[in-house]
């Protein structure tokens, strides 16, 4: 997984509230067989019409916002299904980090699995990091996970909470494979002992 | 030292490394693959630039969405998303070096029917597969269960698995079956007593009489279905009949290696004095050829009985079964045994090996699938299907009037074409009848395979009893 350290990046601004993950990414493209190029069908519903031509009117199809790497969003982000299809396209668009209000619980954690940061703040924040983000691609808003803080293009700073150890993986790029891979010699040292008492595994 | 069921022995001899918390880091010595859950996790292996690390523990083969019916290794033949997770399997197989029975391979078949007909599946061992009803190993005295995608990755990289231990429970069926009554009863009849999630939290390890009795195969049904009734795994303890159905199967120990094992499986078994943190009994003589009248496993009764009335059920179950009944258009007090059949399936990896397609082909024998039904036999594996043809089983399916189809799902999941319409009615020897499971609208009635067949015949869901 990707290293999470200090991201300095265009926000773009999603006032709706309950945004799910069948907004985030539609039932129809879990046929897949992976999990990267889920990228060009985020939003899909919302991002384009039934011909498939972009709708321009929507934030990620406007020229200044389509390298955002943050998303500023509605209170209850990432609600409905536990489908981990959500964060790999956020992940695949190029979204790094989501600010709201609150997530649903899944979503959140499926966020940390795949090396996004989402942050938690309260609506007085919210409000003017929406604001900051309005102001388009000159406005860079800056995300420091080691000190915990979102600082908007005027130097407003906010300071956000984060799990200790999941602040920890993501700041080491670590998932769960990763730190399983850090126990490697208890594995290779059960693995010798096991193939000695029962070879014929 | 403790005493100590045989889920404690199988797990303390999986445990890599522990951490303060209780977590541990069980070690997997098998792991089964197939095409729908498992693309994702050899992508991110790719991503991060990591390897299966142990390719020779790890077995891959497609049954989830593949076609049943002939010409399918051309992918012109199938349906777009199935060729490319097919596709995708055959090159991840290639790609990390891992054992693949490919579609055109005789010995293809439902993911849990292959490991233990290749004797990939040994007593003592952990099995994981992306897949829930990979229980179904637990009948040789393995530790099996379901994982999910992101563990998949986790486990082709580290060959262990993120783990605390479930508690201890029993079941044990006392005395013997009456004629008629099946493995898939009892199993059925356990998950009617305890309720779906009678066993969540737990590893049942299933004891008594009429367990030993069961062949392999028979254990191997029960066990499969140990999920339905939420408990993480199901067990048997190994025995004679255990070791003998092991022996010579292409991937188990020979010669001094054989030994080694069999000394050891012979420590596999619950100690007298053991802890179980929750029993059930249930008498063998009071089991019944049981269906399922409702969408969900625990919803099921004796053949003889009659649609239940929602009011008999207690709290939430009151509208849940409503919903049900509705759902399955049936009407309260109605005869289980006068519900109208459109089609039979038998197959999946419950009820799709070979003592099954036997049982099904004795009541079949001679007799004709009633007119206007549809009625197909998916076998479990290519083997159970070459078999079944030399054995003249196929002649009696089809003579009868079942499509005779290849090894794969099929309608137990129905991802592939095969699938109910709405409202179509299906007697099925699969494991889930959850609403849509079989295809949108469909209804399932789950039953053996031998009850499978008597509805076949008379076109509704008949005691198998008044046919033998
Ligand atoms: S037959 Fe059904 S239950 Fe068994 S592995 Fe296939 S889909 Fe799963």
């Amino acid at each position: 997984m990707d290293k999470f350290e200090k991201l300095t990046g265009i926000a773009a601004p999603m006032p709706l509230v309950n945004i799910d993950t069948d907004m985030i990414i539609p039932k129809v493209f879990l046929k897949t067989i992976k999990r990267s190029g889920l990228g060009v069908n985020l939003f899909d519903e919302m991002r384009y019409d039934r011909q498939g031509n972009e709708i321009p009117d929507f934030i990620l199809n406007q020229p200044a916002y389509r390298e955002s790497e943050i998303l500023v969003a509605g209170d209850n982000f990432g609600c409905g299904s536990s489908r981990e299809h959500a964060p790999w396209a956020l992940k695949d668009f190029g979204i790094k980090a989501v600010i709201s209000t609150s997530f649903a619980d899944i979503f959140y954690n499926n966020c940390f699995k795949n090396g996004i940061l989402p942050i938690v703040l309260p609506q007085e924040a919210v409000d003017v990091l929406m604001k900051d983000a309005e102001k388009g691609a000159n406005a860079r808003m800056i995300v420091d996970l080691e000190a915990q803080t979102v600082t908007t293009s005027d130097g407003e700073v906010f300071e956000f909470e984060v799990d200790s150890f999941k602040k920890h993986c993501l700041l080491q790029g670590l998932d769960d494979i990763g730190l399983t891979m850090e126990k490697a010699a208890s594995i290779d040292s059960f693995e010798a002992k096991a193939s000695a008492e029962r070879p014929w595994v | 030292m403790s005493p100590k069921t045989l889920y404690d022995k199988i797990w303390d001899a999986h445990v890599a490394h522990e951490s303060d918390d209780g977590t541990c880091l069980l070690y997997i010595d098998r792991h089964l693959v197939h095409e729908v859950t498992s693309p994702q996790a050899f992508e991110g292996l790719r991503m991060t630039g990591r390897t299966v690390r142990a390719p020779d523990k790890t077995i891959a083969v497609p049954d989830h969405n593949v076609p049943t019916t002939p010409g399918r290794e051309d992918p012109a033949n199938m349906t777009e998303d199935s060729a490319i997770q097919v596709a995708a399997l055959d090159t991840n197989a290639k790609e990390f070096g891992i054992h693949y029975y490919p579609v055109s391979d005789i010995r293809q078949g439902i993911v849990h029917i292959v490991g233990p007909e290749q004797g990939w599946t040994l007593p003592g061992m952990t099995v994981v597969c992306g897949d829930s009803h990979t229980a179904t190993h637990g009948a040789f005295g393995a530790l099996a269960h379901g994982i999910g995608t992101s563990e998949v990755e986790h486990v082709l990289a580290t060959q262990t698995l993120i783990q605390k231990k479930s508690k201890n429970m029993k079941v044990e069926i006392t005395g013997k079956l009456r004629p008629g009554v099946t493995a898939k009863d009892i199993t059925l009849s356990v998950i009617g007593a305890t309720g779906t999630a009678g066993g969540t939290g737990y590893v049942i390890e299933y004891c008594g009489e009429a367990i030993r009795d069961l062949s392999m195969e028979g254990r191997m049904t029960v066990c499969n279905m140990a999920i339905e009734g939420g408990a993480r795994a199901g067990l048997i303890a190994p025995d004679e009949k255990t070791f003998e159905y092991v022996m010579g199967r292409p991937h188990a120990p020979k010669g001094a290696q054989w030994e080694a094992a069999l000394a050891w499986w012979k420590t596999l078994y619950s100690d007298d004095d053991a802890h179980w943190d929750k029993v059930i009994t249930l008498k063998g003589e009071d089991i019944a050829p049981v269906v399922t009248w409702g969408t969900s496993p625990e919803d099921v009764l004796p053949i003889t009985d009659v649609v239940p009335a929602p009011e008999s059920f207690k709290g939430g179950k009151v509208e849940a079964a409503k919903r049900s009944i509705d759902y399955m258009g049936l009407t309260p007090g109605q005869k289980l045994s006068d519900i109208q059949i459109d089609t039979v399936f038998i197959g999946s990896c419950t009820n799709g090996r070979i003592e099954d397609l036997r049982a099904a082909a004795e009541i079949l024998k001679g007799k004709k699938v009633k007119e206007g039904m549809r009625a197909m036999v998916v076998p479990g594996s290519g083997l159970v299907r070459a078999q079944a043809e030399e054995e003249g089983l196929a002649d009696i399916f089809k003579e009868a009037g079942f499509e005779w189809r290849l090894a794969g799902c099929s309608m137990c999941l129905a991802m592939n074409p095969d699938q109910l319409a709405e409202n179509e009615r299906c007697a099925s020897t699969s494991n889930r009848n959850f609403e849509g499971r079989q295809g949108y609208k469909g209804r399932t009635h789950l039953v053996s395979p031998a009850m499978a067949a008597a509805a076949a015949i008379t076109g509704h869901l008949t005691d198998v009893r008044e046919m033998m």
